[in-house]
């Protein structure tokens, strides 16, 4: 069966595959989304992050023999701490300042972490192999999916719709919440908001960290992934608005729907789709889909 | 008044027309690239300091500057003088087209959008049938300038260059001291203020992207004639990067600051260079320093100190923006 002269099954096939680089999008334009809501801070880093969530994993698996389901426990929790440390020491000195200072700071982050894994391990990918467990494929009648890539949507998407209820939900999350709309009457209410600021940082990027593992069996693990990943997210996320939680989730899970059907049709175009995408929304909606209008 | 400042640059001026004559202390094709970097840096800050607005996106100029020269002058037989005027007009339409775009927001998700239209750009010269690809566009010949001097010669292509770097931070001088600059620095300080007063403020902001986006081009267009080669690197967020750490180590708040950085940036480049990747980790660590403990910059820094030497009263100024080109 043939659509627009393409066979269903490739057409599926790139389909799946726009929903499993839509999840990567979806999980990490969150955690940009929360950071920017709570530190007002746009987290270059945010890459970078994904990067050293994967090498972690990769590390982990290498040396000390871990598997694959304790590295995307370890992993996140680790890079996590990492960046809970990173906001203390520096990010905390900017606030206040030009939000501009806290993307330099973060950029600078980019540098350093992806030279010094260039220094150490090289530009080529590392391989990483797809758990035991997840190897097969699943037959659905319509199409054959991959385990892996399955399992990589669904966690992705529990995930995100777990971070939602959190935060828009839970009495942690309403805190949150509040520390974002007025943080002096937030620790006037006696709730300790910088912890609350590091906290939020930290689970920013943890999830980076986490999509990296995921990533990590699909992609091979080298210092450059997270850096043109990242630049793709900031489009994401100019289409989508950092204001709202659930716009984050569904424009980075529509953009990698939208780049996989692009592959298939013109496929030459497939790299800048989602710039493009940012320019037509531009143009017509410069706010932004879920966007408020930025202060 | 001789001020110790306009004797400093009276030392450099001489310094640097004296660059050729001692090719044992430099080399001079170094010090091009340098003034290709400085001529970039001050035009970039046309935007960051002096109207307030981050691009990140930079190299998108810097590098269509470099490839259409390239293109022209290789493919096409152009003469260089018409090359490199061609690279500048290019890169300014793009700077339109860019700035028009991404000023449609601002602040952080004005530096995004900027971010992401280089990355356009940047696959734009990936996949361009007539780039090279990741090889660039190489050999790309030098030819005379005004048909008369041989560029081929290391010696005049400098003093060439020393001109056309020249003349642009002339005209950036001329533009941040003329009542547009004016209008710039009002728009920065207090946006909705220029507005109320009655500046068409989108216009301002897309005139200043087109200059500083065609001066970028010029910039790109000689590097692509020294070293006769335009690569994708040019286009790379890393060089867009570059122009950032440039410009704020130096001194976003000065007019020349920016020149001072880019000639930090290039030596830190180019002495570190047998080190690999190491560049890139150096290249962060200083840029974290300059972002958390002087963001000032150099220049800035300086000129503050010298002021409150000056004045009697210490703490007098507490402008976290010194501008010097007032005097």
């Amino acid at each position: 069966m043939d659509i627009f002269g393409i066979p269903i099954q490739a057409l599926l096939g790139q389909l799946m595959l726009g929903i499993v680089n839509g999840s990567f999008y979806a999980v990490l334009s969150l955690g940009l989304a929360i950071i920017f809501g709570v530190l007002k801070i746009v987290n270059f880093a945010h890459g970078a992050f994904f990067m050293l969530g994967a090498f972690t994993a990769f590390l982990l698996a290498q040396y000390m023999g871990a598997g694959y389901w304790l590295t995307l426990a370890v992993a996140p929790l680790a890079v996590a701490l990492f960046g809970m440390l990173f906001e203390f020491l520096f990010l905390r000195r900017l606030y206040g300042l030009d939000p501009i200072y806290g993307l330099l700071l973060t950029f600078s982050l980019v540098l350093v972490l992806e030279g010094g894994f260039r220094v150490a391990f090289g530009s080529s990918g590392q391989p990483f192999a797809t758990p035991e467990l997840l190897r097969g494929t699943l037959n659905l009648g319509f199409m054959v999916l991959p385990l892996y890539r399955g399992f990589v949507i669904v966690s992705a998407l529990l995930l995100c719709l777990a971070t939602w209820f959190i935060i828009e939900r839970t009495p942690l999350g309403a805190s949150l919440r509040a520390a974002t709309e007025r943080s002096e009457l937030t620790q006037a209410f006696g709730i300790n908001v910088p912890r609350l600021v590091t906290l939020t940082y930290g689970v920013g990027v943890g999830l980076a960290a986490f999509a990296g593992v995921l990533a990590a069996p699909i992609f091979h693990v080298n210092p450059s992934m997270g850096s043109s990943l990242v630049i793709i997210i900031f489009a994401v996320v100019v289409i989508g608005g950092l204001g709202s939680i659930m716009g984050a989730i569904v424009t980075g899970l529509g953009l990698g729907v939208v780049e996989g059907l692009t592959r298939v049709f013109y496929s030459e175009f497939s790299s800048t789709i989602v710039f493009l995408v940012m320019v037509l929304v531009l143009l017509l909606r410069p706010a932004g889909l879920f966007g408020r209008e930025e202060g | 008044m001789r001020s110790l400042p306009s004797t400093l640059i009276a030392l450099g001026l001489l310094a640097l027309l004296a660059v050729p004559f001692f090719p044992q202390l430099v080399y001079s094709v170094f010090v091009m690239k340098t003034l290709c970097f400085v001529l970039f840096a001050c035009a970039f800050n046309l935007l960051l300091g002096h109207t307030g607005i981050l691009s990140f996106g930079h190299a998108a100029f810097f590098g269509t500057g470099a490839y259409v020269t390239g293109l022209l002058i290789k493919t096409y037989g152009i003469p260089t003088e018409l090359g490199i005027l061609a690279g500048g007009l290019v890169a300014a339409m793009l700077g339109t087209l860019v700035g028009a775009l991404a000023i449609r927001r601002s602040g952080i998700y004005l530096a995004m959008i900027t971010l992401a239209l280089s990355q356009l750009v940047y696959f734009f010269f990936l996949q361009a049938p007539f780039t090279g690809a990741e090889d660039g566009l190489q050999r790309i010949p030098r030819g005379t300038f005004l048909g008369l001097i041989d560029l081929g010669n290391n010696t005049a292509l400098y003093y060439v260059v020393v001109g056309i770097v020249g003349t642009g931070l002339w005209l950036i001088w001329r533009t941040v001291n003329s009542p547009f600059g004016h209008v710039l620095r009002a728009i920065r300080e207090h946006e909705p203020r220029a507005i109320s007063l009655g500046y068409p403020v989108a216009r301002y902001k897309v005139l200043v992207f087109t200059l500083s986006a065609g001066l970028s081009g010029i910039a790109g267009s000689l590097k692509a004639i020294i070293f006769q080669l335009a690569a994708l690197h040019d286009v790379h967020w890393h060089t867009s990067g570059d122009v950032i750490l440039m410009t704020l180590l130096g001194g976003m708040s000065t007019v020349f600051g920016p020149a001072v950085g880019a000639a930090l940036v290039s030596s830190l480049n180019h002495y570190l260079d047998p080190f690999g990747a190491w560049v890139t980790v150096i290249t962060g660590l200083v840029f974290m320093t300059c972002v958390l403990t002087f963001r000032q910059g150099v220049v800035g820094q300086l000129s503050q100190a010298l002021r409150s030497r000056r004045s009697s009263t210490p703490a007098a100024k507490v402008d976290s923006r010194p501008r010097t080109h007032h005097q």
